[in-house]
């Protein structure tokens, strides 16, 4: 279980860092907020990124993918989260593609992979319903008509979801409401008939949609009934994914709050030599370094295909989730009123904190998870 | 198969041919084998394992063999550690000497030194204590007063330490004594090993909360020193000091459950709060409180191993050694915590009937554990550091 990144990843992430901070820095993210960009997303920064290879970055070279591993897509996505970069590389290659790659046909494969890696296509999928994630909670139904399968129902928080070319839709194809049988996925088109997409305009300024299922068609991906078993190792690499780029927000945050302490004086002094602000600073260093271990193995986890998937996927999510909260909480205190101007882009990092820290499950629903998987 | 493997193979047959099945668990206060003069075996069990991890040097794995030493490099020493680990195996040997003054010993000593005390320390036949706290100066040692005067053929030593882990079972303790009280305060300590048998030494106990006294005061009543004890140069005793400080956190901060309670923490929420129909541990809050320390404790488990790996690769920033002291004390102290909150009023018993032994170590190891996070540099003073010197904050 490596715990350091090799120097191929380490020069995918180098350039990662690069070209997000010139093309894609958190005033990018301004101003797609301030423009109210629909889509929420440029979509030539996201050709740009799939011309560097990151759209197919997990993929099979037999889909044009380089298959260069999670950890190294887990290098640019924590690059990205230091830069709060909005682009669907989140939904459609971690959460669309994984779907397809675990659960499809190889037809499906072939007919949405290659054109995912090449950037042409972007995808999502489809899970919660009400305001807290819990994925057994699945109530939105799905019957068979003739070869395909009606979906009613509704999802909520989809990430990209107005936009997505294919949607990957958790339903109900058996069971009750709470158990994790009887899930099945399906695949349905973005413009599909009687699929009315809603854009939520979040605090964190990135895209996410209500989709309202109407009797849609859909088809099925994986076996029927069985989606719990695709589904649940899906949500593993976005929950994994995403604490990456939560520690990416997180060190970036710090770093600019330590130089802070060295810049501003108060008292005639700067505020870093004030030992109340010096012990929370190091201790969140701390924090910093731990959850780096264990990120870090949570990839090594994913793409060593281990048993103990879920339970790093849950520890990671809750390690990360407790210390974006922290060091986004401090970092707005320790810069004083500046802190809490729109100015200042530490505001932006904290609403993102938030709203990451929701997404696929908050630390109460890992900690729950990892003490069941773990036999307590 | 690699160097490296062939390496482990060889470990992993000598370990299982020559561990006896009884040093396969961990050991009790009572089991456990220490230096000195007068060195006494629990066992007869203990004394062969430690005379054969002895014969190969491997109770000092990674000091050179002509100190007495295993002579392995780092990946080896980290190779029989975890092959010891594995097989359950007990340290051969505790001692101070060990974990602190060798490995300052090997980087200031000069060669008369290292031959005179090294291969003692490797074959545990002296145990040694540390004289570096007094009354007055703890976390700021600096300032330290007990005094060493310069009588030409001998120093005259007199005043006090306190804290001294053990003095009263040691032979020797290595102090650091005032040479020049008219400079800074760094630059007048000097560096002196002591024997305990020298006239005018003596140590009384001190009883702690965990009912165990095994520290003391130290007092030092016109000691007289030979020259030769002086470790590296006269008032430049701070930079040794420091070194073996570095020794001294590294330790701590990879030192288990102190007591040696074989219960674990998920074992006593098992046993004691009880499961529901789920198999959930039964109190909702005990259990968050358990699976928040478990993770922690993997976590620190997992920054562990990548500061090895940075340290084999020559990547990463290097910082991880700098915030163990702070984050393995507190997790430990965050251990203990947990396993008597897990086993409610059983885990405070103190002694007598309706206690298994578990229960009381675990009373003594959560009490023990407090003074992890004081001794060698407390918290807040390792707080101090990371601020400084990793962070760069202003003083
Ligand atoms: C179990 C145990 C074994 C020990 N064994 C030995 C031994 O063998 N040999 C030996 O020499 N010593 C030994 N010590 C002593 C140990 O090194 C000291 O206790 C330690 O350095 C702290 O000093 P102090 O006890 O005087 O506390 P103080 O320094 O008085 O500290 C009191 C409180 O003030 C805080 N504080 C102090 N300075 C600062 C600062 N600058 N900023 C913020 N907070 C601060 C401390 O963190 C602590 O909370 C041992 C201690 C223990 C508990």
């Amino acid at each position: 279980m490596p715990l350091v990144l090799n120097e191929e990843q380490r020069l995918l992430k180098d350039t990662a860092k690069e070209f997000l901070g010139s093309s894609a820095p958190v005033e990018a993210l301004r101003k797609l907020r301030d423009e109210k960009n629909e889509i929420g997303y440029d979509k030539a920064l996201w050709q740009q990124m799939a011309e560097l290879g990151w759209a197919g970055i997990v993929l099979p070279e037999d889909y044009d993918g380089l298959d260069f591993g999670f950890m190294g897509l887990g290098a640019i996505i924590e690059e990205s989260g230091r830069t709060l970069t909005a682009s669907p590389l989140f939904s459609t290659v971690v959460l669309g593609a994984s779907a397809i790659l675990l659960g499809g046909s190889d037809e499906q494969k072939q007919s949405l992979l290659p054109s995912v890696a090449s950037g042409e296509k972007t995808l999502t999928l489809a899970v919660d319903e009400y305001a807290h994630h819990n994925p057994a909670a699945i109530a939105l139904s799905a019957k068979a008509q003739g070869e395909n399968f009606v979906l009613t129902g509704k999802k909520v928080c989809v990430v990209d979801g107005h936009t997505a070319d294919h949607i990957v839709v958790a339903a109900r194809t058996s069971g009750t409401t709470g158990s994790t049988d009887g899930i099945s996925l399906f695949i349905v088109d973005g413009d599909a008939e009687g699929l009315t997409r809603t854009r939520r305009w979040m605090a964190d300024s990135r895209a996410v949609a209500e989709l309202n299922f109407d009797k849609v068609s859909g088809q099925l991906l994986g076996e029927l009934d069985k989606g719990w078993d695709i589904l649940d190792p899906v949500l593993d690499r976005g929950r994994i994914c995403l604490a990456a780029e939560m520690l990416g927000g997180t060190q970036e945050i710090f770093k600019r709050t330590v130089d802070y302490l060295k810049e501003r004086e108060q008292f005639g002094v700067k505020i870093g030599s004030f030992q109340a602000l010096k012990h929370r600073a190091a201790h969140m260093f701390t924090e910093i370094e731990l959850a780096k271990s264990v990120v870090l193995d949570a990839f090594t986890a994913i793409d060593e295909g281990r048993a103990d998937l879920g339970q790093m996927a849950s520890f990671a999510k809750a390690t990360v989730n407790d210390l974006y909260y922290l060091v986004s909480n401090e970092a707005v205190q320790m810069h004083g009123g500046i802190g809490v101007t729109d100015e200042l882009e530490i505001g932006f990092f904290l609403k993102r904190s938030r709203m990451a820290i929701q997404l696929l499950g908050d630390s109460g629903f890992h900690r729950d998870r990892y003490a069941s998987l773990s036999g307590y | 198969m690699d160097a490296l493997e062939t390496f482990r193979q060889e470990v992993r047959e000598w370990l299982e041919a020559n561990c006896p099945e009884s040093q396969r668990k961990p050991a009790s206060r009572e089991e456990q084998v220490w230096a000195g003069r007068n060195q006494t075996f629990p066992s007869a069990d203990a004394k062969l394992w430690f005379e054969r991890m002895r014969d190969k040097g491997w109770t000092v794995p990674d000091w050179p063999k002509e100190y007495g030493g295993g002579g392995l490099n780092d990946a080896e020493a980290k190779i029989l550690k975890d092959e010891m680990k594995r097989l359950g195996c007990r340290t051969p040997l505790l001692d101070i000497g060990i974990w602190m003054l060798g490995p300052a010993l090997l980087e200031y000593g000069n060669e008369a030194q290292k031959q005179e005390h090294i291969p003692k320390i490797a074959r545990g036949e002296i145990r040694w204590c540390q004289g570096y706290s007094e009354p007055g100066a703890g976390s700021d040692l600096a300032s330290l007063q007990c005094k060493a005067e310069d009588k030409g053929d001998h120093f005259l030593v007199n005043g006090t330490k306190i804290w001294t882990t053990n003095a009263d079972k040691s032979d020797w303790i290595f102090c650091l004594v005032r040479t020049d009280p008219n400079v800074k305060k760094q630059e007048g300590i000097s560096f002196l090993l002591i024997d305990m048998e020298s006239e005018g030494v003596s140590a009384s106990p001190i009883e702690l909360i965990s009912g165990e006294s095994e520290f003391c005061q130290t007092f030092f009543d016109n000691v007289k020193v030979p020259k030769e004890n002086l470790v590296g140069e006269l008032n430049k005793g701070w930079s040794v000091a420091k070194a073996l400080l570095k020794h001294e956190r590294k330790l701590m901060s990879e030192q288990e459950t102190p007591a040696g309670t074989q219960i674990t923490p998920v074992q006593a929420a098992l046993d004691y709060v009880g499961t529901d129909a789920n198999g959930k541990v039964a109190n909702a809050a005990l259990r968050d409180q358990l699976v928040r320390h478990e993770m922690k404790y993997r976590a620190l488990g997992l920054t562990h191993f990548r500061s090895f790996e940075e340290k084999m690769s020559g990547a990463g920033e290097g910082n991880i050694p700098m915030i163990m002291k702070y984050v393995g004390t507190e997790c430990t102290k965050e251990r203990e915590e947990t396993l008597i909150a897990m086993l409610g009023t059983q885990g405070l018993g103190w002694e007598g009937e309706g206690f298994n032994q578990d229960e009381t170590l675990a009373t003594r190891g959560w009490l023990f554990s407090k003074a992890l996070s004081i001794a060698g540099g407390s918290s807040e003073v390792q707080l101090n550091i990371i601020a400084k010197r990793v962070l760069g904050l202003p003083d």
